[in-house]
């Protein structure tokens, strides 16, 4: 499905986005490569989010997106098959977490031991958690748990929107370093506040202000 | 590949996952106790033994029961779904849960699906458990009412169901959607007699155009079927009895009582999924 696109995994043209009076994305264009880890930065309201929520395919939009050569909106299955997502904010779900995990196994189609092992290398047993309400867990607890259903995940691209916002000092290095670790032909975009925190992971990094991109620098690898 | 469309179809994981949310809200174990302990306070108040219109018995509490699932079971139906997908739109869950591989219309009907039975099968177990003591207590057990009061049931939770969904989908908060629920439940409890009887009498309409217009109400539906079910000539409903009984049979009207709710719902229900699918989903 992929190959016959190269190694570019989301193409943008002239994308825009605008809510009633308000343009948020506007006139965007960009490809994103297999092999990059990139940067989303930009201060709140620059446009971050809607455009993951565009790629996720939870947006109308104008101009052309095409993630894995298909339409986000037209084709949501088959591109979110291959997407690993942590929201900024994890969601009130009242399942619990051995339910939310087996949901999980089978909407995904992954195997548990994924996501426990990564969870586990992150601080959280989801075995001495498994009867907890998921919305009753802490917001460490939280983010930790979707941070290892996304990384269990063998995916094409991880999108991952402020995901260290909830974890203690040693949850974000062992995270970092589970990103770092990653498949190297996943495409990985990391919205961030914090350029300073990913700046050993990323090799290219995206600005975005009022919607356009202002700033698209490739970085040398490290 | 059966059981594999069945173990990763969207809806049914959906539904599954919604259902166990359900069973750990107060509002389903608070409906369901409702509608049991009303069952047994009838059976140890004696209801059996009183009559009405000659109907004594199970036949008798079942009336009752009806009559008592067409006040609750709407406004229930209701206020508890139609904050099913808004709600889910405001606390960021459909932002998490949409960004899985889940269909649009897997997500919308698997919730639809889960709502349904949560809300079915407590009145269905409260009317079969009413069945089956009255069986043990050696009751005549009018097995024939029994099915269709069950069938009467689903088409008007269907229906309600069909209707909130769509609420909730084209709301665009909480607040509004629930306000739009009431609204819409007190206009519909107005149309069965009192608005009727002013447009009869203001604007001298046709009865035959104000019955009509009543029937359209799902809520007057219900409740003519459950009349005509025990009182076969609708004596209790007075002068409409004659235009509804001339114009259909007593079986036509109870297959349209069963059918045209569905078919609200399912419109409402087709309306909603549409607006869901085709708009911004946050």
């Amino acid at each position: 499905m992929t190959q016959q696109f190269n190694n570019h995994i989301i193409q943008i043209e002239n994308l825009s986005k605008r809510f009633k009076r308000q343009q948020v994305i506007d006139s965007l264009s960009v490809d994103f490569l297999s092999d990059q880890r990139i940067a989303l930065i930009g201060q709140n309201g620059a446009g971050k989010t809607t455009l993951i929520r565009c790629i996720l395919g939870q947006y109308n939009f104008e101009g052309k997106l095409e993630v894995l050569g298909l339409n986000p909106r037209k084709d949501r299955r088959e591109i979110l098959q291959q997407i690993g997502f942590v929201p900024q904010t994890p969601p009130p779900i009242k399942l619990t977490v051995n339910e939310l995990m087996h949901f999980f196994e089978r909407i995904t189609k992954t195997d548990a031991s994924a996501f426990k092992r990564i969870s586990s290398q992150l601080g959280l047993e989801i075995d001495q958690n498994l009867h907890k309400p998921f919305y009753k867990l802490s917001g460490g607890m939280k983010q930790k748990l979707l941070i290892s259903f996304a990384l269990g995940r063998k995916v094409k691209i991880l999108l991952l929107d402020e995901p260290s916002a909830n974890l203690d000092p040693q949850a974000r290095e062992i995270l970092f370093a589970q990103l770092k670790d990653y498949s190297k032909n996943t495409l990985m975009i990391l919205s961030s506040h914090r350029m300073d925190e990913i700046k050993d992971l990323v090799n290219r990094v995206i600005e975005m202000d009022l919607g356009k991109i202002v700033l698209d620098n490739l970085l040398t690898e490290k | 590949m059966q059981r594999n469309i069945f173990t990763h179809s969207s809806l049914v994981q959906i539904m599954n996952a919604d259902i166990r949310q359900n069973l750990r809200s107060k509002w389903f174990w608070t409906y369901s106790v409702l509608f049991g302990g009303f069952v047994a306070v009838m059976f140890s108040t004696g209801i059996t033994e009183s009559q009405i219109i000659g109907f004594v018995g199970l036949s008798r509490l079942m009336v009752t029961f009806m009559q008592v699932s067409m006040v609750i079971l709407p406004i229930y139906v209701l206020i508890t779904t139609v904050r099913s997908v808004v709600g889910d739109r405001e606390s960021n869950v459909m932002e998490y849960m949409l960004s899985l591989p889940v269909s649009f219309s897997g997500y919308f009907w698997g919730k639809f699906s889960a709502k349904f039975l949560v809300t079915y099968i407590p009145v269905f177990f409260a009317l079969l458990g009413a069945a089956v003591w009255g069986s043990i207590t050696q009751l005549d057990v009018p097995w024939d009412l029994f099915m269709l009061y069950s069938a009467l049931l689903a088409a008007m939770i269907f229906c309600f169901l069909g209707i909130s969904m769509f609420i909730s989908a084209v709301s665009h908060s909480q607040d509004l959607a629930i306000s739009t629920a009431f609204i819409l439940w007190l206009l519909l409890v107005a149309f069965l007699d009192l608005i009727l009887m002013g447009l009869l009498l203001k604007l001298r309409l046709d009865a035959a155009t104000v019955i009509g217009f009543g029937m359209l109400n799902p809520l007057q539906v219900f409740r003519t079927a459950v009349l005509v079910l025990f009182d076969p000539e609708l004596t209790v409903m007075g002068a409409a009895s004659y235009f509804i009984l001339d114009t259909v049979s007593r079986g036509w009207f109870i297959v349209f009582a069963i059918f045209y709710p569905i078919a609200l719902g399912g419109l409402f229900g087709w309306f909603g999924s549409y607006f869901f699918k085709t708009r911004d989903i946050i």
